[in-house]
């Protein structure tokens, strides 16, 4: 019985010996933040030019996120990778014939990288925040705000958030390239499309990362959107039963089929 | 020591593995023999308890694998030399493996000293050759100082110099009591390497025997005869007193006659006998090579249908002891490639199939599975 700690070690080693921990986590990391950067500067200099409701409902903290749209992809890849490249280079098997308690190998695996992807996304929220409110100039909010310091703290979970349910995704699939070929479009177009179609969204508001975006939400309504049936924890609950079951998923998947 | 009881693995309608059973015991290097798609790895891969057997079981010293306390330190297995994730480095490799059961990293520089890497220890696999990363999975399957050993084809990519280096530490692994289970389709190297072999068809055991007795048991020496040509009633003469004397004469295709159930000397004096000059008497004897493909030559899966070089192949002949093979009062042909009808697909695998088959006959190589290169026993091209 492979001990817990023996295996957590051993992924650690494995996790920060591939240079695509690196660079899927610092471009997570870059994009999210001068995205943020960038588009917080541009509401800065054109705030005026918004309507009345936007600037009404103007959400300064979200705002320092949006990069996060296009950051959460590299953490997707982060979280992907983890678990892909065990089946399409064949190391699972060499991994398994040395844990063949598949749950211990299973979430060992995902605690590290769940736990390094955490760390990242909360630095990744905390740079993005302190530097897209820098040049919003006089419309800042700050960190003692109500609210903003949940909504910091809850853009770096809802990251580590995309990373494990990304793993949970390559888990069930067994392979990189059909979870990517899923995961990407799905996060960056078809997530994104059907939350602004009439009658769907009242679907896609319940889609992991629509409902996990309302933690960084400081105003209900931000940027005279349609304000969600439900609050910014429960949002983060609804993302955190889909992680649950797409790890559930993964776990049985390892479980049943033959490695 | 491995125990395997009625193993059986299904997918779907095929049956990969069905109802093996047999014992891997330790102190002798054990050669597990069979076709490409025969169920070797599967087997492998059912005794490290990747795959789950759909019927019978296996264990390794009286405990299924996945119960294995330690697992890491009681078995070391070699299934996949390319199984590495390519960008990480030959040590950190094998650091990840040896955290895993609680070896310490100096143990992962020995390994790595003893499998030739440790100038490339740094590097990442992904560089490597496939002979070096055959030594980075052998270099993995030693690291718990494992007592049990198994070894999916170690050889494959390795140079002359790896593969006598391989010969070498799967002997030495069994002298110390080691169980040492190896896969391999190189037949002469298992037969310098194992002691004893098992070997299986279409996922079924065909033997389970001594090197010795298996090829004993699989192959018959015989005796090529040839007459002059130019007078045909002489071979048929000669024919006609050999099967008169209790010998099994078959013709081969340039007319030599190919002889068993006579020694040499007696053949030769029934020739003097008949009046009948001979132009070769030969002795042949059959290799570990030619004995396994005897055997497996019902059983394989992936056979190449390109004969156009089919009257090159070394024609064999009958009585081999599997096949239950009535004298034939008459001489026959030796029998040409494509002389059977290949099994129907689907259906349970060999079973039944070498009492179909009244004469085992030429064999074509799956193309990954033997050398093109003639048996040893083969002079049909040098009478040529």
């Amino acid at each position: 019985m492979a001990a817990v700690s023996a295996v957590l070690q051993s992924e650690w080693t494995k996790i920060r010996t591939v240079s695509s921990t690196v660079w899927t986590l610092a471009s997570a990391l870059i994009v999210t933040v001068a995205i943020g950067a960038a588009l917080s500067a541009v509401f800065n200099s054109t705030f005026d030019d918004l309507s009345e409701v936007e600037r009404a409902t103007f959400d300064p903290t979200l705002v320092s996120f949006f990069g996060m749209t296009l950051g959460q992809l590299a953490m997707v890849v982060f979280g992907v990778l983890v678990v892909g490249t065990e089946y399409s280079s064949g190391m699972i098997r060499t991994s398994l014939a040395a844990v063949p308690q598949r749950a211990t190998f299973l979430f060992s695996k995902v605690t590290v990288a769940g736990g390094l992807a955490f760390a990242v996304g909360l630095a990744t929220s905390f740079l993005s925040f302190f530097l897209g409110q820098a040049l919003l100039g006089e419309h800042r909010a700050s960190i003692g705000d109500d609210n903003v310091l949940r909504a910091v703290i809850g853009g770096g979970l809802y990251m580590g958030l995309i990373a494990l349910f990304s793993m949970g995704v390559a888990a069930m699939l067994r392979s990189s390239m059909l979870s990517l070929g899923i995961l990407m479009p799905f996060f960056f177009l078809v997530s994104q499309i059907l939350a602004a179609v009439p009658k769907v969204k009242e679907v896609a508001r319940y889609f992991p990362d629509q409902a996990g975006s309302k933690i960084m939400q400081v105003v209900p309504d931000a940027m005279n959107t349609e304000e969600a049936p439900y609050g910014p924890w429960a949002g983060l609950g609804i993302m955190v039963l889909w992680v649950v079951a797409a790890l559930a998923g993964g776990y049985l998947v390892m479980k049943k089929r033959d490695a | 020591m491995i125990e395997a009881v009625g193993l059986t693995k299904r997918y779907g309608a095929k049956t990969a593995v069905y109802n093996l059973s047999f014992q891997v015991r330790p102190g002798v290097v054990t050669g597990f023999l069979g076709p490409n798609g025969s169920g070797k790895s599967t087997t492998m891969r059912m005794i490290l308890g990747l795959d789950r057997p759909s019927a019978g079981h296996v264990t390794i010293g009286g405990h299924p694998f996945r119960q294995l306390p330690n697992a890491p330190r009681q078995v070391g297995a070699l299934l996949d030399a390319k199984a590495v994730h390519g960008g990480r480095s030959a040590r950190s490799h094998l650091l990840s493996l040896a955290q895993l059961a609680g070896i310490p990293a100096q143990r992962v520089d020995e390994v790595l000293g003893v499998v030739g890497l440790q100038d490339v220890a740094k590097r990442r696999s992904k560089g490597f050759s496939l002979g070096m990363g055959q030594r980075l999975g052998i270099a993995a399957a030693l690291l718990g100082d494992p007592q049990v050993l198994l070894f999916d084809e170690p050889v494959n990519g390795l140079d002359p110099e790896g593969i006598l280096w391989v010969r070498n530490l799967m002997k030495k692994l069994a002298a110390e009591g080691r169980t040492v289970f190896v896969s391999s389709h190189l037949m002469s190297e298992m037969a310098l390497t194992a002691d004893h072999l098992i070997v299986i068809g279409r996922g079924q055991l065909l033997a389970d025997m001594s090197v010795t007795d298996f090829i004993s048991a699989n192959s018959a020496d015989f005796a090529r005869v040839r007459t002059p040509h130019t007078e045909p009633g002489q071979r048929e003469k000669l024919t006609a007193a050999l099967m008169e004397a209790g010998g099994q004469v078959m013709s081969e295709p340039d007319g030599a006659l190919r002889v068993t159930g006579l020694p040499l000397p007696r053949i030769s004096d029934l020739a003097h006998d008949a009046d009948v000059r001979v132009w070769e008497l030969s002795p042949h004897q059959a290799s570990l090579e030619e004995a396994y493909m005897r055997l497996t030559q019902g059983a394989v899966d992936y056979r190449s249908t390109d004969d156009r070089l089919a009257h090159l192949q070394p024609p064999q002949q009958p009585g081999h002891p599997g096949y239950g093979m009535p004298p034939q009062p008459v001489v026959q042909d030796v029998p040409q490639q494509g002389w059977y009808a290949p099994p129907p697909p689907g259906q349970n695998p060999y079973a039944g199939a070498p009492g179909q088959q009244p004469v085992p006959g030429p064999y074509a190589p799956p193309a990954a599975q033997q050398p093109a290169a003639p048996q040893p026993s083969d002079t049909t091209k040098d009478a040529r």
